[in-house]
């Protein structure tokens, strides 16, 4: 379970996230909305623990663990991971490297690994070297892949992603997110008990929604000017921003306060 | 005057010139005679001590290697062991050579001034010994020739000459390490070295430095490559050196000559390293690539290069890259000369430090600060060399490998 208790973040002098809670329990995903600028990446760069991103009220607990402070290798360690926007380039460290640090101890099947979501002809470049928005999307699942946190933190996932990989993206953070067909497969299980028996967490920013077409989220919210708001069902927030746009959002934000 | 007379008189005019670049040494300072070694067998290399042996082995001369077409060792001033297994591949001494091979005159002082500073003077005037290589026309090499120049008399000035030819259309791979022995600190090395590199030839040199401390090193390279012939040099330095200065020249001298020189460079507080390439482009379709990598621990590193572009038609780059971790001076100095109309060149330098950004991107994979930070320095000193024989790119692999690990 991941819990943020009114938290408060500064980024230089600029306070950008405003009394924020969210709370995310095992098995669900949320998405979250807002317009450009209005803090969605800073909320999660936040929650993975840059230390750009200070935080001056409020906690953040996973697991049960108070993370609000600590460093960044010890929340990845604890099973928090994120596919970032823009990863920066490692000159000399082959993508194939990069995989096995993800993976920790165990030796996964890379060639395989990379087949899925179509990126074995770049296992050999140095990571993030000149690729496009797409091809790095799917080295950032990757190594998602291989690093298999509990709590996945996706920005913009679906974003530069051509028509062709869009359905490849989306059902590889489906697989992630355990929201994929395969655990409400009739027969086996009942769909209450393939929903119990998930444990991945995930939080997702999206613009187009179009991540949407491969998972059910649990829950939306919108992030207007650092304030969180909404908190429900992720497709009829969609629906209402794209036919009254995030103006509306401001409304209800101003009427609930 | 047989030639060697007039070398002779040439280099007593240079005996006190410093060089053009480089803290002047006084090489009175320094002794230029050793207790001569008895020549050792191929098979009784293996019986040096292996704390010998280990140092040779950082320098990539492995003794016990099958997979080593000759060897040259020598130690301090005299040579140890002498030998080629390969057809078509030559290995003698260049004091046997200037005495009993005429043809080495087409080459000896050929390529870098006698008189060209004190050091070159040095080594004409009292010159120990050094190698000629020499692949035969149309000899391909399988495995590489390893040649190590040790040191183990402490205050010794070394002064070696080495020539190294690829006839036409051969193909020859050499491994060359420069090593000190454990207790040895202070000394100096002055190497001469002159390639030449013949029409459709393909050389690759590989040098490996693991100095003392208070050595000061001077090697005075230069190459010349002719048609469609290419020279490969790569050069690893990661061990502490009180003071190495070198400026290796090469001169494309037919068209379609290529000459790419890599070299990886670590400085410790001690340092003080000036060490660049130069390529001279004098025909259509030369082509040159310049590549180095230094990281400065506290000491000073300049790295130099420099294009002369002097026909049109030709193409080169340069990329000096260099990282201050933990203090230090760290100097770029990248020149290109174009000359005539049609040149193509380019270079690339950046001085800095490892991005905070690349470290929170490792971290947030699982890895400690610690752990990020040497993973992305060992990357920044890893180098892709393309047409080196997996031997030898694993001989720099494991040379970057061991003291990265050990500085980090």
């Amino acid at each position: 379970m991941l819990v943020v208790e009114d938290l408060a973040v500064e980024l230089g002098d600029r306070l950008l996230l405003k009394h924020i809670d969210l709370e995310i329990p095992p098995g669900e995903t949320h998405i979250l909305f807002g317009p450009n600028g209005s803090g969605k990446t800073s909320l999660l760069m936040t929650i993975m623990g840059y230390p750009q991103y200070k935080v001056v009220g409020g906690k953040i607990t996973f697991k049960g663990v108070d993370i609000t402070h600590a460093p960044i290798d010890e929340r990845a360690r604890l099973g928090i991971g994120m596919s970032f926007q823009r990863p920066p380039t490692i000159h000399g460290l082959k993508t194939r490297q990069m995989i096995s640090l993800c993976a920790g101890g165990d030796q996964p099947d890379l060639e395989e690994m990379a087949e899925r979501v179509n990126f074995a002809a770049f296992l050999d470049r140095d990571v993030n070297a000149g690729l496009s928005g797409g091809e790095i999307k799917r080295s950032e699942l990757l190594q998602l892949m291989a690093q298999k946190p509990d709590l996945l933190l996706f920005d913009e996932p679906e974003s530069g992603v051509d028509m062709e990989n869009i359905a490849l993206v989306g059902h590889t953070i489906a697989e992630l997110l355990q929201k994929d067909g395969d655990l409400a497969l009739p027969g086996a299980r009942t769909i209450r008990q393939s929903r119990k028996a998930r444990t991945k967490m995930g939080l997702i920013i999206t613009h187009t929604g179009y991540i949407l077409d491969y998972l059910e989220a649990d829950k939306g919210y919108v992030l207007y000017d650092g304030v969180l708001s909404c908190g429900n069902n992720p497709r009829e927030i969609l629906h209402c921003v794209g036919q009254f746009g995030y103006e509306e959002c401001v409304r209800c934000t101003l009427e609930n306060n | 005057m047989h030639p060697r007379e007039q070398l002779r008189e040439k280099a007593l005019a240079a005996v006190a010139k410093a060089a053009a670049i480089g803290e002047d040494i006084d090489l009175s300072q320094y002794r230029r005679t050793a207790p001569p070694q008895l020549p050792m067998a191929e098979a009784d290399l293996c019986s040096l001590p292996q704390s010998d042996l280990d140092r040779l082995l950082m320098g990539g001369v492995d003794v016990k290697s099958h997979e080593r077409g000759g060897t040259y060792i020598m130690k301090d001033t005299t040579v140890l062991h002498c030998s080629s297994k390969q057809e078509g591949v030559e290995v003698l001494p260049i004091r046997q050579a200037l005495e009993h091979h005429p043809w080495i005159w087409d080459y000896y002082w050929k390529a870098v001034a006698v008189d060209a500073d004190k050091y070159t003077a040095s080594v004409e005037l009292d010159l120990h010994d050094g190698y000629v290589i020499r692949a035969l026309p149309g000899s391909k090499t399988i495995f590489p020739i390893q040649a190590c120049l040790y040191m183990d008399q402490d205050k010794l000035q070394q002064n070696v000459h080495n020539i190294i030819i690829a006839e036409e259309g051969s193909e020859l791979h050499i491994i060359s390490g420069c090593v000190t022995s454990e207790h040895m600190r202070s000394g100096v090395h002055a190497g001469v070295s002159e390639f030449y590199v013949k029409k459709g030839a393909k050389l690759s040199f590989t040098m490996i430095h693991n100095w003392a401390e208070e050595m000061k090193v001077r090697p005075r390279s230069a190459a010349v490559i002719e048609e469609d012939g290419l020279f490969l040099s790569n050069y690893i330095c990661m061990k502490p050196v009180r003071s190495l200065q070198m400026y290796p020249t090469a001169t494309l001298a037919g068209p379609g000559a290529v000459a790419r020189f890599y070299s990886i460079m670590v400085g410790t507080p001690i340092t003080d390293i000036d060490a660049g390439s130069r390529v001279i482009l004098n025909h259509p379709h030369c082509r040159a690539e310049i590549v180095s990598r230094a990281i400065t621990n506290g000491g000073k590193i300049m790295a130099r290069g420099h294009l002369v572009g002097n026909a049109p038609d030709i193409k080169a780059h340069l990329e000096c890259r260099g990282l201050i971790l933990g203090g230090g001076a760290m100097l770029a100095v990248p020149q290109l000369d174009g000359f005539v109309d049609g040149v193509e060149m380019s270079h690339e330098a950046a001085v800095g430090k490892i991005a905070q950004e690349e470290i929170l991107y490792l971290q947030s994979r699982g890895l400690t600060e610690d752990e990020a930070t040497a993973t992305i320095v060992r990357g920044f000193l890893s180098v892709d060399i393309p047409g080196l024989p997996p031997q030898l790119q694993a001989e720099i692999d494991r040379a970057v490998q061991a003291t990265n690990e050990e500085s980090m």
